[in-house]
């Protein structure tokens, strides 16, 4: 019953948030505050937690910098073959996957 | 007339137990809070957190050996920190940045050296286990000898040996150290991306994980001369590559008398394995992608956590009939379980609840729950004796 309950918000949710991408809206806080945790918690895994890199690249501003913007958005979105990076576009929408690359290239809060 | 006063007498008992305070440390642990940094020290016997240790730096992916006397940790931050605390005390009792970035470490067979392994630059450094001065330096090499590849999977071996996997060479070391300084045979060719490496519990067969390609690759420590040899060669992500969202840990491999229990890889799957002839017996369906798989002391349970977004999770098999037993859900971002020696209960850390759950594994109740910042990886010093941990 409650796990249903979940699953239904969790769907309301994902519409919410796929609309309010549709109409241009800004990611609300709370959310925000999700997808910084899985940055420097669950990317950082593999990133480190303040980016400088593990079993992959180091993502730090310094490195992004000198490298094309999409390709970064197209290794979050599509992942990276041949590496263990995954497609994050069933986890993530564009919006978010927005707001990452843009942290990224600002630098996360824990750098 | 010589009669003291019992308020006296029990003051005074109460100062000399506290100024000679005698104990061992076979009951204590170290939790990793990954986020800020520090660890907890823990005694498993009374449920508690003793002391907060700070100043480790980043622990994003650290793991803990105990030295053999179970009084200190060595802690293997991703920041290449190496630091040996005095759990007794409660202390850093030494810190170096030895690398760049590393990713695990392990201890020799008779408790001497230290070795940690790196990422960047890619090798594995020796130490002197009592004093962490460097003792040797492993780059690992390949190709034009240029290139230095990122060690994975490190673990001691009976022999005074440390066997190591180089993810980007595709290659296992076998460091001897039976003779004083390191005579070193490269097994080349092993496969594509070694990402983990395991020994079985009695340290004979090395075992590495291949990202690259299916399979896995296994050496047999009483062979070394045989070469590495393919097992279960349709163990990986298959022809339909399934997204993995984290990777799943080796370390844990849960083996029974007649069992090993696999994570699959990008799949809701546990595997069942022979033990004798790696012959797969059975898939089990789990709730996600596994990432620990581990066996209670006694073999008759097997505990599972799992990849994000799945990872709110714990299942219990019965290696009996091989079926879940018990659902758990301990919070959110479940990332390590440890048993006490004995396996009366499971530690669970909970990264985004911030806690640690203490399960009788009996009866599934929870006995305590320790709050913690973002813990990660628990470790009991029961390790301290337990080949390849």
């Amino acid at each position: 019953m409650r796990v249903k309950s979940k699953k239904i918000m969790f769907i309301f949710c994902s519409l919410f948030i796929n609309h309010a991408a549709a109409e241009g809206k800004e990611i609300p806080e709370q959310r925000i505050s999700e997808l910084n945790n899985l940055l420097i918690q669950d990317c950082g895994s593999c990133h480190g937690m303040t980016m400088k890199g593990g079993l992959g690249p180091a993502l730090t501003p310094e490195v992004l910098n000198v490298k094309p913007r999409k390709l970064i958005e197209a290794a979050i979105t599509y992942g990276r073959a041949g590496t263990p990076m995954p497609p994050w576009n069933k986890i993530l929408t564009k919006q978010e996957i927005n707001w990452m690359v843009d942290t990224l290239y600002k630098g996360t809060s824990n750098e | 007339m010589n009669k003291i006063s019992p308020v006296i007498l029990l003051v005074a008992v109460f100062l000399l137990s506290a100024c000679n305070t005698l104990r061992g440390t076979g009951d204590l642990g170290v939790v990793i809070e990954r986020a800020t940094g520090s660890v907890k020290i823990v005694n498993t016997t009374q449920g508690v957190s003793l002391k907060k240790v700070e100043g480790l730096g980043d622990l994003s992916h650290a793991s803990i050996v105990y030295s053999r006397d179970e009084r200190y940790a060595y802690v293997f931050g991703r920041d290449g920190g190496l630091t040996k605390i005095d759990i007794l005390k409660g202390e850093i009792k030494k810190r170096v940045i030895q690398s760049g970035n590393s990713i695990g470490g392990a201890i020799s067979q008779d408790g001497k050296f230290v070795a940690v392994s790196n990422y960047t630059p890619g090798g594995v450094n020796v130490f002197n286990a009592n004093t962490l001065e460097l003792v040797e330096a492993i780059p690992a090499t390949y190709g034009n000898k240029n290139q230095q590849s990122k060690v994975v999977g490190l673990v001691d071996a009976p022999g005074q040996r440390f066997v190591f996997s180089l993810y980007d060479a595709g290659e296992i070391w076998l460091a001897d150290y039976s003779k004083g300084k390191a005579a070193i045979t490269r097994f080349k060719n092993i496969g594509v991306q070694p990402y983990d490496g395991l020994i079985t519990p009695d340290g004979r067969y090395y075992i590495t994980g291949l990202f690259g390609e299916d399979g896995l690759a296994l050496l047999d420590l009483w062979h070394p001369e045989e070469g590495v040899k393919r097992i279960l060669n349709n163990y990986g992500r298959g022809t339909k590559k399934m997204p993995v969202y984290k990777m799943p840990h080796l370390e844990g491999w849960a083996m029974t008398d007649d069992y090993v229990f696999l994570p699959s890889v990008g799949r809701a799957q546990v595997l069942v394995v022979n033990r004798r002839n790696w012959n797969k017996i059975k898939t089990i369906s789990v709730h996600g992608q596994p990432v620990f798989v581990m066996a209670r002391p006694d073999g008759r349970q097997v505990w599972v956590n799992y990849a994000y977004p799945k990872n709110d999770t714990v299942q219990v098999i019965d290696t009996e009939s091989l079926k879940i037993v018990k659902t758990l859900k301990p919070g959110k971002a479940v990332l390590h379980m440890e048993f006490t020696p004995r396996g009366e209960h499971v530690w669970v850390s909970a990264r985004d609840a911030d806690k640690v759950t203490v399960y009788d594994t009996a009866t599934f109740s929870v006995i305590t729950t320790l709050p913690m910042e973002k813990p990660s990886g628990i470790f009991f010093t029961n390790r301290a004796h337990r080949i390849g941990l």
